[in-house]
C-alpha cells in the first residue's frame, strides 16, 4: 500500500509586483538581460548595483518610460501594458525619479496635481487638492507648503514633493531611484523614517542605490545587478557589506594605496573670498592648496561647490577677498587665464561642459590648447599634430576608442572621462581641480582615475577634490573640509574627524573645536 | 503740437487702434500657446498669410464669412500639424522648420491665388464683416465705439484672449500645457504624453494665428494682396516676449502697439510731407526691437522652450 | 517613438535620403502643376530647359546663383555658430547702398582700386549691421531671429526713403531709383552678350575662402565649437562672445557682397526691388548644402536653376512662377528630415 505523506503547504502571499525575464537592448548594448524579481507586500527590496548596471533602465521599464524587448510586468497579479506610465500610475506604481521631475516655475500644488484630473475637465478643484496634500504631509512627515514655487524649495523639500506626487495618486508600490544621492546624512534619516511610516501603512518599496550602508539599513532583501544581469539575491539580515560589494563588482575591491603626503609650496590661497549671484554663493571662505597634497571637499551638492569650482576654473571672479596663485594676486581672470596659471580642470558634467559631444575626439582634446604653437601657427591649425596628440592620449590613458576622428559622444562615460583626465594632466599642471571625477563611472574606471590623481599628487601637484561620495573623499584626501551653505569648515587632517563629525558638519552643525 | 495730443482723445483713433490690434491679438495668443508648451513657432508669418488667403478664397467662392473663418482656422491647424510633426516627435530645429513653413505657406498661398485669378491687376473685393454695435455700451464716450462698435471678429479676438487665459490657468489641460513648456519630464512622469500636448498646442495656436490673418482680408481690408501680412507675425513674437508669456499682458501689449501704429498713421497726416513716411512706417518695427530688449532682461521664459523632448531620456 | 543616434552612416544612406527629399519635392510640385491644369512632365521639361537647356539658360542660372552663393555662405557661416542670421536681406541692401554711395561718381578712382574698396566697405557695412543683433544677443539675451527679421523691414524702408531722397537719380524721370554705377565700379561681364559677371567669380573665391576658414583656421574651429556647445567652449577658454562678434562680421559681410554683386554686376543701380528675397532663399541654400561652403555653390546653382527655369516655363506654360518658391520651401523641409534620417535611426518602441 502506498504511504501517504502529508506535506504541510505554507501559503505564501502573492507578490504585489513581479518582473519576469525583462530584457532591454539599446543598439549593441544589453542594458537588462532576462531579469526577474518579485516584491512582497510591505517589503523593502533594494536594487543594488554600480553605475551602468541597469537599475534605472529596469525601473523605467516598470514605470512605462521604456518598453522591454522581452519579458513582462505584473502588478497585483495583473499584467501591465508596456510603455504606458499612466497604466503604471493607475495600477498603483509611483516613482521618485533620480532627477526630480518637477517644474520649477510652478507651485508644489500644481506639480502634484498635474495629470490627476481628466484632461478636458473645465475646472480644477484646488481646495480639495490642497487639503489632501496637507493630510498626506502630516501623516508621513513630509512637510511642504503647497502654494510655494518649487524653485524656492531646497533639494530635500523637492524630494518630498516627488514622494507626495506618488502618494497623492494612491501609490501602493513606491520606487525610489538613488534618493539619498542629494541628501545630507540627517536628511537621509528623515527620509528613512518616512519610508518606515509608509511601510506601516501597507506600501511596498523598491529602493535603488549603490550605497551599501543605506541598503543594509533600510532593506529586507537585496537584489544585486551587475552588467545588466541579476548577480545575486540575498536577505539583508543574512549578508554583509563585503559580500554585497563583491557581488556588485564581481571581484575584490582594492582600496587605493595612499602614500604619505609630501607637502610642497602653497600654490593657491583664498582668504575671505565671497562671491555673488548664481546659486549658492561663497561666504568668506579660506582655503590653502599645497603641492603634493589632495584636499577633499565633502558636502552635498548645492552648498557652494559650484561657485568654488567656477572660481578656480576661471568662470567667476571673487566679489571680495584675496585670491592668490603661488602668492601672486590674481588680476584678470578667465578660463584661459586659469589654464595659463597651470590649473587643470576636470568638470562636474563631462557631457555638458567637459566635452563637445558632436565634435571629434581630436577636436576635443585640443580645445584648451589650440592656440599654442604646437597646434596652430598664424591662425591656421595643424591637424596632424592634433591627431598625434589625440593618439598619444588614447594610448597613455587606456581609452577604448577606434579612431580619434570619431565623434566623442560615442565613447562610453568612463572612456570620455579618461580622455578628459588625460587632457587635463597632459599639461603637467601644478593645480588640479577634480569635480566629481568619478560620478557615473564603473569601478574599473573609478580605480583608474584615483590612481592617476594619486600619481599627480606624488609628482607635486595640488589637488582639490570635490565629491559627493564621502567614501571617496575620505580615502583619497590628505585634508578634508566640509562645505555648508557657502561656508567652508577649517580643514582636518586625514583621520582627524570621524564620519559622524563630518556628517554633522555637512548638516550645518558646528563640530566643537576643543582639541 | 496740440493736435498731436488731441489725436489721443478722438474716438476714431481708438476705434482704429482696437481694429489694428485684433489680428495681433489672435496671432499673439496663438504664438503664446505654442511657446508656453515649449515650441517656438516661426511659421507665424506664413500661417497668417495662409489664413488670410484661405478665408478670402472661401468667401470669394461663395461661402459666408464665418465659414471663411473656419476654413482659415483649418488651414492654420494643417500647417500647425506639419510644424508639430517635424519639431515634436522628430525633434528638428524649430528655427529652420519655422522659416520653412513660413516660406511654404506664403508661396502656396501666392501660387494658389495666381491659379484662381491669373489675370487680375487689382485684387477682387469681398464683402467684409460689418461692425456690430453693442446696445447702450456703444454710446459711451470714446471707449463706446472703440470697444463696443467693432466687427464680430474683433469681439472674438478679445474673447479668445480670455479663453486662452482661463484654459491656461484654471483647467487641467492648461496645467499640463504649461508643465510641458517648463519640464516635459514632469508631464511624462504623470502619465501624460508630451508629444500629444505639444502637437495639440501647436495646432491650436496655428489655427488662432490663421484667424488673425483672416481678419486682415475679411475685416480690415476686404481683399487679398501680396505682402499683406507685412511683418505682423514677427511683431507678434516680440509681443509674446513683451507680455512675459502671459495672456493678459500680451493683450495689453498688442493694444498698446496697435495704438502706437494708429498714432503714427495720423501723425503722418499731420506733418504732411515734411517727414518721410518711411520713418513712420519703420517705427513699429523699431519699437518691437526696443520692447524685446527691455523685456529680455527680466523675461521668465518657459524653461523648456525650444528643447525637444525624447521619451525616457536618460 | 524614439530616435537613436547612428554611430556612422553608410555612404548609401548619405546619398539616398537627400535624393528621396528631392524626389518628394518633385512629386509634391507635380501635384500642384496638375492642380494648375498643366502636365507635370512637360512643365518640368520646360523648367529644365529654361535652367540649363542652352548656353544662354545656363548663363542665366549662374547669374541668378551669384547672389545666392553669397547669402548662402553668409547663412551657413552664421548657422554654424548657431547665430540665427535671418537678416541677410537687410545686409544685402546695406552692401547695395554702400555700392551706390561710393560707386556712382563720388570717388573717381580706377577700377583696380575702386572695386576692392567698394567690396571692403560693403562688407564692413553688412558686418556692422549684423553686429547689432549679435550684441543684443550676447549682452541682453535677445533672440537674434526676431531682431534680424525686424531689421529686414526697417532697412528696406530705409532704402525706400533714400531712393526717394538723397540717392535719387536726378535723371530718372521721377522713379525711385539711384544713379547708375560708373564704369570703374562695374563688375565686368565674363562673356560677351551674356549677363554673367565677375561677381560669380568673386562668389566662388568667397566659397573657397570660407571653406578654408572653417576647416583649417582657429577661427573656424572656434565658430564650430561655439555653435555646438557654447558652455563647453567657454569652459575650455574659447572667448565665446568675441567669436560670435567675428562670426557676425563675416556673415553680414558676405551677405553684403550679394548687394554689391547685384548692383555693380547686374542691374547697374539700386531700386526697391533689387532683391526678390535672396536673403531668405539663402537660408534654404545653406540648409540644402548642410552648411558646407562648397555645397553652398552647388545648392545655389540648383535653386537658381529652379527659379530661372520656372520663370521661363511660366511664360510658356502659364503655371504661376511661384511654383519655384513652393519647391524651394518644400525642398528645405524634406531635406531637414532627410539629414536627420542619415544621422538617427527611428525606433518605434
Amino acid at each position: 500500500m502506498p504511504i501517504m505523506i502529508v506535506v504541510p503547504m505554507t501559503v505564501k502571499a502573492d507578490p504585489v509586483l513581479r518582473l519576469s525575464g525583462i530584457t532591454k537592448r539599446f543598439g549593441p548594448l544589453v542594458a537588462n538581460d532576462a531579469i526577474s524579481l518579485t516584491l512582497a507586500r510591505g517589503e523593502v527590496v533594494a536594487l543594488l548595483g554600480e553605475n551602468g548596471a541597469g537599475k534605472t533602465t529596469l525601473m523605467n521599464i516598470l514605470f512605462g518610460h521604456y518598453v522591454a524587448d522581452e519579458g513582462s510586468v505584473e502588478v497585483f497579479g495583473k499584467r501591465l501594458p508596456p510603455g504606458d506610465p499612466r497604466a503604471a500610475l493607475d495600477a498603483g506604481v509611483g516613482m521618485v525619479h533620480q532627477h526630480f521631475t518637477v517644474a520649477e516655475n510652478m507651485t508644489v500644488l500644481e506639480n502634484i496635481a498635474l495629470g490627476t484630473e481628466p484632461l478636458f475637465s473645465p475646472r480644477f478643484p484646488k481646495q480639495k487638492a490642497r487639503e489632501k496634500i496637507r493630510r498626506l504631509s502630516a501623516d508621513f512627515g513630509l512637510a511642504v507648503d503647497p502654494d510655494r514655487l518649487v524653485s524656492a524649495l531646497t533639494v530635500g523639500e523637492r524630494q518630498r514633493v516627488e514622494i507626495l506626487k506618488a502618494l497623492y495618486r494612491d501609490a501602493r508600490i513606491l520606487i525610489l531611484d538613488e534618493p539619498t544621492a542629494v541628501l545630507t546624512p540627517i536628511e537621509t534619516d528623515a527620509l528613512f523614517s518616512t519610508l518606515r511610516k509608509l511601510i506601516a501603512d501597507g506600501l511596498s518599496i523598491i529602493f535603488i542605490s549603490h550605497k551599501l550602508r543605506e541598503v543594509m539599513e533600510i532593506s529586507d532583501r537585496v537584489v544585486v545587478l551587475r552588467g545588466g544581469k541579476v548577480a545575486g539575491e540575498r536577505h539583508t539580515a543574512a549578508t554583509d557589506r563585503k559580500e554585497l560589494a563583491a557581488l556588485m563588482v564581481g571581484q575584490e575591491l582594492a582600496a587605493p594605496a595612499v602614500t604619505a603626503p609630501v607637502r610642497g609650496l602653497r600654490l593657491m590661497t583664498l582668504r575671505g573670498v565671497s562671491t555673488r549671484g548664481g546659486g549658492t554663493p561663497l561666504r568668506e571662505i579660506d582655503l590653502d592648496l599645497h603641492g603634493g597634497e589632495i584636499t577633499g571637499l565633502a558636502g552635498v551638492s548645492g552648498n557652494g561647490q559650484a561657485a568654488l569650482a567656477e572660481l578656480i576654473a576661471g568662470m567667476r571672479m571673487p566679489q571680495e577677498g584675496e585670491f592668490r596663485i603661488a602668492d601672486a594676486q590674481v588680476g584678470v581672470w578667465s578660463p584661459a587665464a586659469a589654464l595659463a596659471s597651470g590649473i587643470a580642470r576636470i568638470p562636474e558634467d563631462r557631457h555638458a561642459v567637459g566635452a563637445i559631444a558632436d565634435m571629434s575626439v581630436t577636436e576635443n582634446v585640443i580645445s584648451e590648447r589650440y592656440r599654442s604653437p604646437r597646434f596652430s601657427r598664424r591662425g591656421f591649425l595643424d591637424w596632424k599634430a592634433a591627431r598625434a596628440f589625440a593618439d598619444e592620449l588614447i594610448r597613455d590613458y587606456d581609452v577604448k576608442c577606434p579612431s580619434p576622428d570619431m565623434r566623442i559622444r560615442l565613447l562610453s562615460g568612463g572612456n570620455m572621462q579618461k580622455l578628459i583626465l588625460g587632457r587635463a594632466l597632459a599639461a603637467e599642471p601644478r593645480i588640479i581641480l577634480a569635480n566629481q571625477p568619478t560620478r557615473g563611472l564603473d569601478v574599473g574606471a573609478v580605480g583608474y582615475v584615483h590612481g592617476r590623481l594619486l600619481e599627480a599628487r606624488a609628482r607635486g601637484a595640488a589637488i582639490l577634490l570635490i565629491s559627493e561620495d564621502l567614501d571617496e573623499v575620505l580615502a583619497l584626501s590628505d585634508h578634508v573640509c566640509v562645505m555648508y551653505k557657502g561656508r567652508l569648515s577649517p580643514p582636518s587632517a586625514r583621520g582627524e574627524r570621524t564620519l559622524q563629525q563630518l556628517a554633522e558638519l555637512m548638516a550645518g552643525h558646528e563640530a566643537d573645536h576643543a582639541a | 503740437m496740440i493736435e498731436a495730443f488731441e489725436i489721443l482723445f478722438t474716438a476714431s483713433f481708438w476705434v482704429a487702434a482696437i481694429r489694428i490690434a485684433s489680428p495681433l491679438i489672435f496671432a499673439t495668443m496663438g504664438e503664446l500657446i505654442c511657446e508656453r508648451a515649449g515650441v517656438l513657432n516661426l511659421g507665424i508669418e506664413g500661417i497668417m498669410t495662409a489664413g488670410a488667403f484661405a478665408g478670402w478664397l472661401t468667401v470669394y467662392g461663395g461661402g459666408d464669412l464665418w465659414m471663411g473663418v473656419a476654413v482659415a482656422a483649418l488651414a492654420g491647424a494643417a500647417f500647425g500639424l506639419l510644424h508639430g510633426t517635424l519639431t515634436v516627435p522628430l525633434g528638428l530645429s524649430q528655427h529652420v522648420v519655422g522659416i520653412g513653413i513660413t516660406l511654404l505657406a506664403t508661396s502656396l498661398s501666392y501660387f494658389t491665388y495666381r491659379i484662381v485669378l491669373p489675370q487680375v491687376t487689382s485684387p477682387p473685393k469681398i464683402e467684409p464683416f460689418q461692425p456690430l454695435a453693442v446696445p447702450y455700451l456703444s454710446d459711451l464716450p470714446i471707449i463706446g465705439p472703440a470697444l463696443f462698435n467693432q466687427t464680430p471678429l474683433t469681439y472674438l479676438a478679445f474673447a479668445s484672449a480670455a479663453v486662452v487665459a482661463w484654459v491656461l490657468y484654471r483647467t487641467p489641460l492648461g496645467l499640463a500645457l504649461r508643465a510641458a513648456g517648463e519640464n516635459p519630464a514632469a508631464v511624462e512622469a504623470q502619465g501624460i504624453s508630451v508629444t500629444a500636448i505639444r502637437m495639440g498646442a501647436v495646432m491650436a495656436g496655428s489655427a488662432l494665428m490663421a484667424v488673425g490673418g483672416a481678419f486682415l482680408t475679411m475685416s480690415a481690408f476686404n481683399s487679398f494682396f501680396f505682402e499683406m501680412v507685412n511683418g505682423r507675425g514677427w511683431i507678434c513674437i516680440a509681443l509674446v516676449v513683451f507680455g512675459s508669456w502671459r495672456p493678459g499682458k500680451a493683450l495689453l501689449g498688442a493694444v498698446l502697439f496697435a495704438a502706437f501704429d494708429a498714432y503714427q498713421v495720423r501723425l503722418q497726416q499731420l506733418t504732411g510731407g515734411a517727414v518721410p513716411y518711411q520713418l513712420f512706417l519703420m517705427m513699429p518695427f523699431v519699437l518691437s526691437i526696443l520692447a524685446l530688449v527691455i523685456m529680455s532682461r527680466r523675461a521668465s521664459y518657459p524653461k523648456a522652450l525650444m528643447v525637444p523632448y525624447q521619451k525616457g531620456e536618460r | 517613438m524614439r530616435l537613436e543616434p547612428k554611430p556612422s552612416s553608410s555612404l548609401a544612406a548619405t546619398l539616398l535620403f537627400p535624393l528621396a527629399a528631392v524626389a518628394a519635392t518633385v512629386v509634391f510640385a507635380s501635384l500642384l502643376v496638375l492642380a494648375a491644369g498643366a502636365n507635370p512632365f512637360s512643365v518640368f521639361g520646360l523648367v529644365l530647359k529654361g535652367a540649363a537647356g542652352s548656353q544662354f539658360a545656363l548663363m542665366e542660372t549662374l547669374t541668378r546663383a551669384t547672389p545666392l552663393i553669397f547669402t548662402g555662405l553668409a547663412v551657413a557661416v552664421a548657422f554654424r555658430a548657431k547665430l540665427w542670421n535671418i537678416g541677410a536681406e537687410a545686409q544685402l541692401y546695406a552692401g547695395a547702398i554702400v555700392t551706390v554711395v561710393l560707386g556712382t561718381g563720388a570717388l573717381p578712382l580706377p577700377a583696380p582700386v575702386l572695386i576692392p574698396l567698394v567690396l571692403v566697405a560693403a562688407m564692413l557695412a553688412g558686418g556692422l549691421l549684423l553686429l547689432g543683433p549679435a550684441v543684443l544677443k550676447t549682452r541682453f539675451g535677445v533672440d537674434e531671429v526676431v531682431t534680424t527679421l525686424l531689421l529686414n523691414f526697417i532697412v528696406i524702408l530705409f532704402v525706400s526713403m533714400l531712393l526717394e531722397g538723397v540717392l535719387k537719380d536726378p535723371m530718372g524721370l521721377g522713379w525711385p531709383q539711384s544713379r547708375r554705377v560708373i564704369a570703374d565700379a562695374q563688375l565686368p561681364r565674363l562673356i560677351q552678350g551674356r549677363r554673367l559677371h565677375l561677381g560669380f567669380v568673386i562668389a566662388l573665391v568667397a566659397a573657397v575662402g570660407v571653406w578654408i576658414v572653417m576647416k583649417r583656421t582657429t577661427l573656424g574651429y572656434e565658430m564650430r565649437a561655439v555653435g555646438h556647445n557654447p558652455e563647453a567652449a567657454r569652459f575650455a577658454g574659447i572667448p565665446v562672445n568675441r567669436v560670435l562678434m567675428k562670426t557676425a562680421l563675416l556673415s553680414g559681410g558676405l551677405a553684403a557682397l550679394a548687394g554689391v554683386s547685384e548692383v555693380a554686376g547686374l542691374k547697374g543701380n539700386l531700386t526697391r526691388d533689387l532683391s526678390p528675397g535672396f536673403g531668405y532663399t539663402g537660408i534654404v541654400v545653406a540648409m540644402l548644402a548642410m552648411l558646407n561652403p562648397l555645397g553652398v555653390v552647388v545648392a545655389a546653382i540648383f535653386v537658381a536653376g529652379i527659379f530661372v527655369g520656372a520663370d521661363a516655363m511660366s511664360r510658356t506654360a502659364g503655371v504661376p512662377s511661384y511654383i519655384a518658391q513652393v519647391m524651394v520651401a518644400t525642398a528645405l523641409l524634406t531635406m531637414v528630415v532627410a539629414i536627420m534620417l542619415t544621422r538617427f535611426r527611428v525606433r518605434w518602441r
